[in-house]
């Protein structure tokens, strides 16, 4: 996958296995690992988006879907954790054929919005289906993580479990995007003519790479309400599908380090602005504005260009 | 033209090929042969069903009737990937590379339908997908390095001028190994050296064995390295043969305004 | 109430907010014809009209025919300043970081609105006073004969103007082919402005007519987005007329769902009828099967 790329993996593995042995207070912790749940999420879209160059709206409902699924088998019909976990995944693969298929003729706005439409009507079965989900109360009491004789309730133990995931499905992507499948992926991005000239089965891979990122949504769902043990519907609407899309764009369009740092950045920035009170939306707003005009290509790029420069200073 | 050939069957043949668009006969009743080995050219006045009939040979849409057969089977109605794994490779009027990509990337991606690692192989980094990315990076650069464009392998392919991208086109589709390759409108926008760049580069793909059907416009080329012509006008094929014969036919003569057709 | 009158109910509620839709609907098809981008802050423009009316009327004292067009002249410059300083500088951007920047425009301006306003909804008084009228068994507010007059007078004037003015005539032209447009002398940047001003002023002459009937928050914003945009979808992406045909459909079929079947649906309407569309006639009820933009109002 390049030296580089090794090189940033292994620092990146360095800095998180090192971190809770200098960073212990339970909301530290917690911040990390709701960028790692992020980060997952993200690394999935930005196949998408970023390298396959399609387009989802409505991305939080898998992370619903793998969420909705873990929370429910567990707490309501006594489900092991990875019999509902694995029901997740399979829920998530359904249904992102579901959407995927029929849209496989659309581009760009229409796309978009076909993604939007669907993820806004998996936001609406949650809120509806109160005997099952629990509704706009939502559904609590799911159990923490027992494995390997290990309960992993939160705090550090979480912590390397969700970025143990997050690296092995990094190291994943990296490989896909570094392989003949990467390039076709690429391809259908550039130019899907010729990539079906070339004889890449351009909807097969359409369909697959939007699976794969719904499968990694779902994954990051089971890891999310396992660790809040409480989830409800507004977590998995609109909101989120497009703070999760700002992190992939903003990060870094076209790359997945972008969009890891995205996904860190637009996780951390609510919580900083916690302190404004009245004014955080305001200044949500005026930082989310000011990132587009002055690092329009990402903060990824914007950030490289800002190094440079400073080198050449 | 070898007089000697061992009696073969055609390697492309269409019988009988239609094409509407609405009310718009853009392919009419049009047969050809394409021989293995062979250099064959299709030309025709601007509008005469060129492009039309290398998107249907091609599978980006059906005809509306008649057949192709390439290696004698049926090939009219499937899909543009499967007709690429058969063996049937092209390049685009419109040069249709991969922007986002690099040069040498772009010629990878040719080598995907004779490489099979698929997303969980390549995804776990399976023993046979080192060795796969080895062989298609080795084939990708022999094909840049037949068409003279090695030395910017690692350069992002929209960056290249109209010339060489066209080049980099052909590299792509040669890297599919394929038996027929589709030229479209290979000389068009080219300056004098680049054509001669192209022609050398055709003789050289068909000293390798491959059959080339091409498109084009610029006469010097098509009489210089063709076989054979066939000539369309309005869809249908208004002659066909070698180019000493077809120069001097009537209906050709006419079809292009009464332009003597005349090569260097 | 028999059903009959139940259903003429539903139908005046439908045409109501459907006008709305509608409005936003047109909004958005007149800065996408412009530009390709989808102003996803659309929403934010009928919220400000509605707030900055509220704020001229009851705490300015201003009478209405007052109150109206400055709403509109302050939300309209809005909109300019938005294009001005978010949409223009990055116009060579990608098509999907502008459509974030609309984004994060609407993050701001619901910020903006919340600090002015806070949270709670506001009201304006209904432009006509007086009792409800009866149609048919069914309860009519007079505020919803303003609202259904003011779309009815929108999408003439609307249609006047695209088709007969000349700077009309020229927006159009931009839409259709921007480098001929600029060749005859018609300056894209002015025309590119002027888009958004126009969809603002539309915008907050919605907001304006609205909220005597539903009230409004700093938070409206978004969801009118979505249902205007599933509108203007439907009706056909860049034609005009559609949105407004789009905006009624989506607004009676949500009423009808809301009341016959069940509330909690309402909001999927607008989606579910957009993703039917999707699925069978992509380019919406008018627009052409080349999805690839034929534009007109």
């Amino acid at each position: 996958m390049g030296k580089e790329n090794i090189r940033a993996l292994f620092i990146l593995t360095l800095c998180l296995g090192i971190f809770p042995l200098f960073i212990r207070s339970d909301y530290y912790l917690s911040i990390m690992i709701f960028i790692g749940i992020n980060a997952i999420t993200v690394m999935g879209l930005s196949l998408l988006m970023g390298y396959a160059g399609q387009i989802s709206l409505g991305h939080a409902a898998f992370i619903g879907i793998g969420a909705y699924c873990s929370g429910v088998l567990t707490v309501k019909f006594g489900f092991s954790i990875f019999t509902a976990f694995l029901c997740g995944l399979f829920l998530s693969a359904i249904m992102a054929m579901a959407i995927a298929i029929p849209t496989l003729k659309l581009k760009g706005h229409y796309l978009a919005v076909a993604t939007l439409g669907f993820g806004e009507i998996i936001y609406i079965i949650f809120n509806e289906l109160l005997g099952i989900t629990g509704g706009p109360s939502g559904l609590s009491g799911i159990p923490p993580i027992h494995f390997l004789g290990y309960s992993f309730k939160g705090g550090v133990r979480y912590f390397y479990l969700v970025w143990a995931v997050a690296i092995l499905l990094l190291i994943f992507s990296l490989n896909i995007i570094h392989s003949r499948i990467g390039r076709a992926l690429r391809a259908v991005h550039g130019s899907e003519i010729a990539a079906e000239a070339m004889g890449v089965n351009v909807s097969q891979f359409k369909i697959q790479v939007f699976v794969l990122s719904a499968l990694y949504a779902s994954v990051a769902g089971s890891l999310y309400a396992h660790f809040v043990t409480f989830i409800s519907p507004p977590t998995f609407g609109l909101f989120v599908s497009i703070l999760l899309l700002m992190m992939v764009v903003m990060g870094g369009g076209g790359s997945i380090w972008g969009a890891l740092l995205g996904a860190g950045i637009l996780t951390i920035l609510p919580e900083y602005l916690r302190a404004f009170k009245d004014f955080d939306i305001l200044v949500y707003g005026i930082i989310l504005m000011a990132i587009l005009l002055f690092m329009p290509e990402g903060i990824l790029k914007g950030l490289t260009v800002l190094v440079k420069w400073i080198k050449r200073e | 033209m070898d007089k000697e050939r061992i009696v073969t069957s055609p390697l492309l043949e269409t019988s009988r090929l239609r094409k509407f668009f609405g009310g718009l006969m853009a392919v009419a009743d049009l047969s050809f042969t394409v021989m293995p080995g062979q250099i064959k050219a299709i030309i025709g006045p601007n509008g005469a069903g060129k492009t039309t009939l290398f998107n249907i040979i091609t599978g980006i849409f059906p005809p509306t009737g008649g057949t192709i057969r390439f290696k004698g089977k049926e090939i009219n109605g499937k899909k543009p990937h499967r007709i690429a794994q058969k063996g049937i490779s092209r390049t685009f009027q419109t040069v249709e590379l991969f922007g986002n990509m690099t040069v040498l990337e772009n010629v990878m991606v040719g080598r995907h339908i004779r490489s099979k690692m698929g997303l969980i192989q390549s995804g776990l980094r399976l023993p046979g997908v080192k060795r796969e990315e080895r062989s298609i990076l080795e084939t990708a650069r022999e094909k840049l390095d037949l068409v003279g464009l090695i030395q910017k392998a690692n350069e992002p392919a929209s960056g290249l001028p109209l010339g060489e991208r066209k080049i980099l086109e052909v590299a792509r589709a040669l890297a599919t190994d394929p038996e027929l390759i589709l030229l479209d409108e290979p000389a068009a926008g080219l300056n004098e050296t680049e054509m001669l760049r192209i022609a050398e580069i055709i003789r050289k793909i068909r000293k390798s064995g491959m059959t080339v059907l091409l498109v084009e416009h610029h006469m010097d080329l098509v009489m210089d390295i063709s076989d054979e012509i066939v000539v369309l006008n309005y869809g249908q094929k208004i002659a066909e043969g070698p180019p000493e014969e077809v120069k001097k036919d009537q209906k050709v003569i006419d079809a292009y305004l009464g332009v003597e057709i005349e090569y260097a | 109430m028999s059903l009959f009158s139940q259903i003429l109910q539903f139908l005046f509620t439908g045409l109501t907010i459907g006008s709305i839709y509608s409005m936003v609907g047109l909004g958005f098809n007149i800065i996408y014809n412009a530009t390709t981008v989808l102003n996803l802050a659309q929403g934010e423009f009928v919220m400000f009209g509605g707030l900055i009316m509220v704020f001229l009327t009851a705490v300015l004292k201003l009478p209405l025919w007052v109150g109206f067009p400055l709403a509109v002249i302050a939300v309209t410059g809005i909109g300019a300043l938005f294009e001005r300083f978010a949409i223009h500088p990055l116009r060579n951007a990608s098509l999907l970081t502008l459509i974030i920047t609309t984004i994060a425009a609407s993050i701001l301006f619901r910020g903006i609105a919340m600090f002015i306003w806070g949270k709670d909804p506001y009201s304006l008084p209904p432009f006509t006073p007086g009792a409800p009228v009866m149609i048919g068994g069914a309860v009519i507010m007079l505020q919803t004969f303003w609202v259904l007059g003011t779309a009815v007078a929108i999408v003439i004037l609307m249609a006047l103007f695209f088709g007969k003015t000349i700077v009309g005539k020229a927006m159009s032209a931009c839409s259709f082919n921007p480098m001929a447009a600029s060749l005859m002398g018609i300056h894209v940047r002015k025309m590119v402005l002027f888009s958004f001003a126009l969809s603002a002023a539309l915008g907050a002459v919605a907001g304006i007519v609205i909220t005597p009937i539903s009230l409004m928050d700093y938070d409206r914003g978004p969801m009118l987005a979505v249902k205007g945009f599933c509108a203007a979808v439907l009706g056909g992406l860049g034609v005009g007329y559609g949105a407004v045909l789009g905006g009624f459909i989506v607004g009676i079929l949500e009423s009808l769902t809301a009341g016959l079947i069940h509330s909690g649906f309402k909001d999927a309407v607008a989606l579910v009828i957009l993703l039917f569309i999707l699925c069978f006639k992509p380019s919406g009820i008018f627009g052409s099967e080349e999805v690839s933009k034929i534009k007109k109002f």
